[in-house]
């Protein structure tokens, strides 16, 4: 009686991962170093899949909320999309195949399958930490993506577009990206489809020291679709990284951003737009470790909420003892524009250093009717004038990333989803 | 043009009375001076007139050439014509200002029966308007009077008011916040919109504007009510004796 474990029970969702993975793993690409990071991750998995008693998931049980997991479908067949930014270099992704890729001139992209194949992988996969749920389902089955290296002092006009498109069942992806030193580059990641598919779509990037790199997630998943997004950054000395994530899709959407400012001077800014209609759910999760001196970060996240919509963002930053200087801005602020939605907002400031300027704040509001009435009084009727309050609330995110195509771009993202959830 | 008939209004959320039985009429072409001391419900008249939902008329109408706009909804009054310069305009950070003027533009000529605006011709017609009114482009540019000190933001309120052309422009407290150079620049912009077929109701604490918009009619406002009504000369007896002797009079 003493030696004998709890047995949880396991859920339908975990049972069919198990299972999923035990029908598959000899089909999956990858030498031994490979398949142990796989044996790893499914040893994780075969502990369940994390609840509300975990604290990186108490807003997102992924136990309760992951109900189905849709079989792997080998006859799907999805297209790429034109890209949104003029002139990108597309790199396709489709329902989990690497597809033909334009390579912009002086990059190395190779696929993710043959890095995985030989081996060269293995380091990116496995799991950081028990919590980590959305890396053991992606090391467990990750097949392809694509491997892009950008060298040394390029500065790469030609926008890269990563599209990870699914048209059902299961898509595990992965995309690596390392900008040598000096290197300058615009990355739009999308995440996208028209499938009930089950999506893990993990990312690397590597910013060299004095690189400069604007990536976009843009996920605009389907209302049927399980989205589970990692990305895994490292920001070398002076270095700059601007991630600007926008959810605007997805039945349950977990986004997570490991990011470590790992070189003296780095500098994140961190802008998010999370539009959520409908019954979705979606978390964005940050964890930042400001692991040099001199490091600065600013995070602003703007949330509209629709419908009985469920939002989170959990922000956590960490300041090592060794990085002083640190400045941290962090900002959440929601538009709550429905009685049955909700936004639930978690700073956590860990400090072990003494001399830093940390800070976040984090508000609820709804539109402000002296404003609403304000432009009405101008004539304009009460939906668009909504319509402008509510674009203008996250509108100002996107203006300050101060780059013409992308803003534009972005904006035309917003009215998008304003003429159909506004 | 404007008919006010014994309407009494309240406070929405706590139902204090403010307006107890307010009377006026305004013809095409008037400008109709309101004075009164504060807490005579002046804002509040501005406020109901433009259909504010912090207020609820509970008896009494207001006909606007000749139809009751007690059920119509602010943007619906402003597309019939009734404009209404805030005393406090609000900033609105992410609307842009000229993304804004085209949208209220559109919005009163699609309600007018009119083809939208081209960009140029608003351009242009803008441009023309800030130049009268000593207003830099620049700041038009910024979001909607976001940044702007308090003078800039009456100026803008006229820059709207001479891009929308109203029938009927109701100014609250407009001089308020105003240098003198500012507020002649601001009764100039007025008396270039005085025409036959349009009123102004100009809503002051104080005379000094009205020696710049000189009013047809002025009418004194008190405890919510119009007290006394006369000709401009009425402004400056105000003005010299204050409302005291008028209050009494009207007690």
């Amino acid at each position: 009686m003493m030696n004998m474990q709890m047995q949880i029970r396991r859920t339908a969702a975990e049972e069919a991962l198990l299972a999923g993975f035990a029908e598959r793993a000899a089909s999956l690409p990858g030498d031994a170093r490979v398949a142990e990071k796989r044996a790893e991750a499914v040893e994780l998995l075969k502990r369940g899949l994390p609840n509300r008693k975990i604290e990186a998931w108490h807003y997102t049980d992924l136990r309760r909320l992951l109900s189905v997991v849709p079989p792997f479908d080998p006859a799907a067949h999805a297209a790429p999309r034109a890209a949104l930014l003029p002139g990108s270099a597309v790199l396709p992704v489709l329902n989990g195949i690497a597809g033909k890729a334009d390579v912009p001139a002086g990059i190395a992209v190779a696929s993710v399958t043959n890095e995985l194949s030989d081996g060269t992988f293995a380091p990116l996969l496995g799991v950081n930490g028990a919590d980590d749920a959305v890396g053991a389902i992606n090391s467990a089955f990750a097949a392809d993506g694509f491997a892009v290296e950008i060298p040394a002092g390029t500065a790469l006009e030609q926008p890269i577009e990563l599209q990870n498109v699914q048209v059902g069942g299961q898509v595990h992806t992965r995309f690596a990206v390392r900008a040598g030193e000096g290197a300058k580059a615009t990355i739009v990641e999308r995440q996208l489809g028209e499938g009930n598919a089950l999506v893990s779509s993990v990312s690397h990037l590597e910013v060299g020291d004095g690189a400069e790199i604007l990536w976009l997630i843009l996920q605009e998943q389907p209302e049927s679709a399980i989205h589970l997004g990692q990305m895994n950054v490292r920001i070398g000395r002076d270095a700059k990284l601007t991630l600007f994530v926008m959810n605007a899709g997805g039945k349950l959407v977990r986004q997570e951003l490991r990011i470590v400012a790992a070189g003296e001077g780095a500098e994140l800014r961190l802008r998010g737009v999370n539009l959520l209609s409908g019954g979705t759910h979606c978390d964005v999760t940050m964890m930042l470790d400001h692991a040099a001196p001199a490091t600065t970060s600013t995070e602003t996240i703007r949330n509209v909420v629709t419908g009985r919509a469920e939002g989170v963002f959990q922000g956590q930053i960490r300041v090592a003892r060794e990085a002083q200087k640190t400045d941290a801005k962090m900002a959440c602020n929601t538009l709550l524009l429905s009685d049955e939605g909700g936004f639930s907002t978690k700073p956590e400031l860990e400090i072990f250093a003494d001399d830093v300027a940390c800070g976040h704040g984090a508000t609820v509001t709804e539109i402000e009717p002296a404003h609403l009435f304000y432009l009405m009084a101008r004539g304009i009727d009460e939906k668009t004038a909504r319509g402008l309050l509510v674009k203008a609330f996250v509108a100002e995110v996107i203006e300050e990333l101060e780059n013409e195509p992308v803003v534009e771009m972005l904006e035309g993202k917003l009215d998008a989803w304003f003429a159909v959830h506004g | 043009m404007l008919e006010i008939r014994n309407l009494h209004a309240r406070i929405a959320e706590d139902g204090t009375e403010i307006l107890r039985g307010v009377n006026l009429s305004v013809k095409p072409g008037e400008v109709a001076a309101i004075m009164g001391p504060n807490g005579s419900g002046k804002s509040t008249l501005s406020y109901v007139l433009a259909g504010r939902e912090d207020y609820e008329v509970t008896e009494g109408d207001i006909l606007f050439k000749g139809e009751s706009i007690l059920e119509m909804d602010p943007a619906e009054r402003a597309a019939a014509g009734i404009f209404l310069a805030f005393q406090y305009p609000m900033e609105i950070p992410g609307v842009a200002t000229m993304e804004f003027l085209k949208v209220a533009m559109n919005a009163q000529r699609k309600a007018r029966g009119l083809e939208e605006i081209k960009i140029p011709e608003l351009l242009k017609r803008v441009r023309a308007a800030a130049e009268e009114l000593n207003m830099d482009m620049a700041m038009l540019k910024r979001p909607l009077n976001v940044g702007f000190s308090g003078g800039e933001k009456k100026r803008a309120e006229i820059l709207q008011m001479k891009l929308l052309e109203p029938a009927l422009c109701v100014l609250d407290e407009t001089d308020s916040g105003l240098d003198i150079d500012a507020l002649k620049i601001v009764a100039d912009g007025v008396n270039a919109l005085r025409s036959p077929d349009r009123a102004v109701v100009v809503i002051t604490h104080y005379q000094r504007l009205l020696d710049y918009i000189v009013p047809d009619s002025v009418h004194v406002l008190y405890k919510g009510r119009v007290v006394k009504s006369g000709e401009k000369e009425l402004a400056q007896e105000l003005e010299k004796n204050g409302y005291a002797g008028l209050i009494g009079e009207a007690a």
